[in-house]
């Protein structure tokens, strides 16, 4: 026990893989039979979009204070949109869809960064000044347009092995490789430093601008991808799709243990918090609540977990 | 600094930005539509932008402490919502539903302060929160606004038009309580150096306790103007308030850090943004790019003041 608790205390990513067991044990218990193993299941498919998005957030993130990206909902929206009008519904389109989905990607990373540099605004701002743009070009390019997504891309997005979901597999070996590009890689060791002491990591030869533009690309570009996926897993892209990925793709890295004010983060919390934030959810769907007092239970266990991590950073 | 001089100078620039286009849209419109330069024209430009500016006034208390709050739409809307049911069906009830909601803020704020949390997550996680409470309330779009909000939001003042009135009042009156009172300096004081005000013997708490209640205040000004003009309530009526009242505050001046923050820009600000939404409109450009041009106004508004203070580093 001993053991265990020293542990937890060493990987603060450990208590948000606790508390998704915890929920996952207490619906499985309500809901008894196999339905448990559904639950599992269905939890995996619906966090990896999460975790996409939450990658991404966390590398902006860990630059330090006042490094957020407002604009992945918007992004999301707008590569899912202009990825399902390429592909057009046809398997042979899918790669330039996805293509172009990273296009949008690289100009929406481009031009926050550029807006941060020439105008030398605080981040935040300046992703929520281009998530303006973003939103208002995916209204305007996908309004009325319902175009079913290609086959194949349904298929990857949706399938499942043993009930295991294809593409939460794909996710996964992709976090692994984003977990060694934080923390064995000069461009994750630089992101860190950056935000750590922005001017240390300069002195030090750390090509600043450079690696916030990169962070800032990585994002969106995670963002277009999740897009993309989504379109595929939900039967084509709705305006309103992104909506809930501002609260959920910030809500991961801190409740998965990454420090908010930057230079300390880590890439399995954002899994643990990802499936977390869904058997939550699910949860309280299973208990009968009504959408209203669903909501209210989200937001105040949300406000409860960061009381309490930020509690646990203050003791160390 | 006299005379020429100061009208020359960054300062006047960077302070006169607002203003200047607030007037740049309003020209635009008028140029387009001529019969909007009346009475009647201006009301009906600016009856929106009371709403809006009162929540950017709200937002710009929480902006002042070096916060954000991303819960001030969807808390818009709960105020709303108990403003066209229980204010309107069981007026003492509704009157402490706002208080109590007073009471949450100012706790909000104390937690943000003592736990040292990132106000983003928090207020995140609480829009959640005031949302869930719309949707109990009023489940389906409905209800209606008291008679004495509707009556009070449409006043028809001789010569200039109620938004107008109230806009002035409401810039002239949070500039003279923050800009020209002692106590205004200390609440400004706590974004600008909170070790300077703490060691003058102050209590930090308490002052951000007081500027997130004021925000709910604000909050509930903005909420209950609303219901008074759209006379009925929805729990999802204000969500864009969030992001519009950051960018209404920005749009007039305040930063994000620093207590830097302006009473009146925030207001011209609130209305530019309305405007732009309008003009869009007599250009007969679809409404989906409303946003946008939302979004285009700030980034030009902010790109001119990186011009000026470029200006003013190289002299």
């Amino acid at each position: 026990m001993k053991q265990l608790e020293m542990f937890m205390r060493q990987h603060p990513w450990s208590w948000s893989f606790l508390a998704a067991f915890l929920t996952w044990a207490v619906t499985a218990a309500y809901i008894s039979g196999t339905g448990g193993l559904a639950l599992a299941s269905t939890a995996l498919s619906f966090s990896t979009f999460f975790v996409m998005v939450g990658i991404g957030q966390m590398f902006v993130i860990t630059l330090g204070p006042g490094n957020v990206d407002l604009s992945i909902p918007s992004t999301i929206t707008l590569s899912a949109v202009v990825s399902m009008m390429v592909m057009d519904g046809t398997n042979a389109m899918i790669l330039p869809g996805i293509l172009a989905a990273v296009g949008v990607g690289v100009l929406v990373g481009l031009f926050n960064y550029g807006l941060i540099r020439v105008l030398t605004i605080p981040p935040i701002i300046a992703t929520m000044s281009s998530s303006f743009l973003v939103q208002s070009s995916a209204i305007a390019l996908g309004r009325g347009v319902k175009i079913k997504p290609p086959a194949a891309l349904e298929w990857i997005s949706t399938a499942k092995m043993l009930g295991v979901p294809v593409l939460s597999l794909l996710v996964i070996a992709f976090a692994i490789v984003m977990a060694v590009l934080l923390n064995r890689t000069v461009y994750g060791r630089s992101v860190t430093a950056f935000g750590q002491n922005t001017r240390a990591a300069r002195l030090a030869g750390v090509p600043i601008e450079r690696i916030r533009y990169l962070t800032y690309t990585l994002s969106a570009v995670l963002a277009a991808v999740c897009g993309v996926f989504l379109a595929g897993f939900s039967g084509g892209s709705s305006l309103n799709m992104g909506e809930e990925y501002l609260l959920a793709s910030i809500a991961v890295v801190v409740i998965g243990g990454s420090s908010i004010a930057g230079g300390n983060s880590n890439v399995p919390g954002i899994f643990g918090s990802a499936l977390f934030l869904f058997l939550l959810v699910a949860m309280l769907n299973t208990f009968g609540a009504a959408a209203g007092l669903r909501l209210i239970l989200t937001g105040l266990i949300i406000v409860g977990v960061v009381t309490f991590a930020g509690g646990r950073k203050e003791s160390r | 600094m006299s005379g020429l001089g100061f009208f020359a100078s960054a300062r006047f620039w960077r302070g006169a930005l607002p203003a200047l286009s607030l007037t740049f849209v309003l020209l635009g419109v008028f140029w387009l539509q001529p019969r909007a330069m009346s009475y009647f024209g201006l009301n009906l430009l600016f009856n929106l932008a009371v709403p809006i500016a009162l929540a950017t006034i709200a937002q710009m208390f929480v902006i002042a402490v070096n916060d954000l709050d991303l819960s001030i739409g969807s808390f818009v809307s709960l105020v709303a919502c108990i403003g066209a049911t229980w204010l309107n069906e069981t007026p003492l009830l509704g009157i402490a539903a706002l208080l109590g909601c007073i009471a949450v803020y100012a706790a909000i704020g104390a937690l943000i302060y003592i736990r040292q949390l990132p106000s983003i997550v928090v207020t995140l996680g609480m829009s959640f929160v005031w949302s869930g409470c719309a949707v109990l309330l009023l489940p389906t779009p409905g209800g209606s606004a008291p008679d004495w909000i509707r009556s009070l939001v449409t006043l028809k003042p001789p010569y200039v038009p109620m938004p107008l009135v109230a806009a002035v009042v409401l810039a002239l009156v949070v500039h003279f309580a923050l800009m020209r009172t002692s106590w205004g300096v200390l609440m400004r004081g706590v974004g600008g150096n909170e070790k300077a005000i703490t060691r003058a013997g102050w209590s930090v708490l308490k002052l951000k306790m007081t500027m997130y209640a004021l925000t709910a205040v604000f909050g509930i000004l903005a909420g209950l103007t609303l219901v008074g003009l759209a006379t009925s309530a929805d729990a999802n009526i204000a969500l864009r308030y969030t992001l519009l009242s950051i960018a209404g505050v920005i749009l007039g001046g305040g930063e994000f850090v620093g207590g830097r923050i302006s009473p009146v820009g925030a207001v011209l600000g609130a209305m530019t943004l309305t405007l732009t939404a309008s003009f869009l409109s007599f250009l007969r450009i679809s409404p989906d790019w409303q946003i946008g041009a939302q979004g285009a106004v700030l980034i030009i508004v902010l790109a001119l003041r990186a011009i000026v203070n470029r200006l003013e580093a190289r002299k």
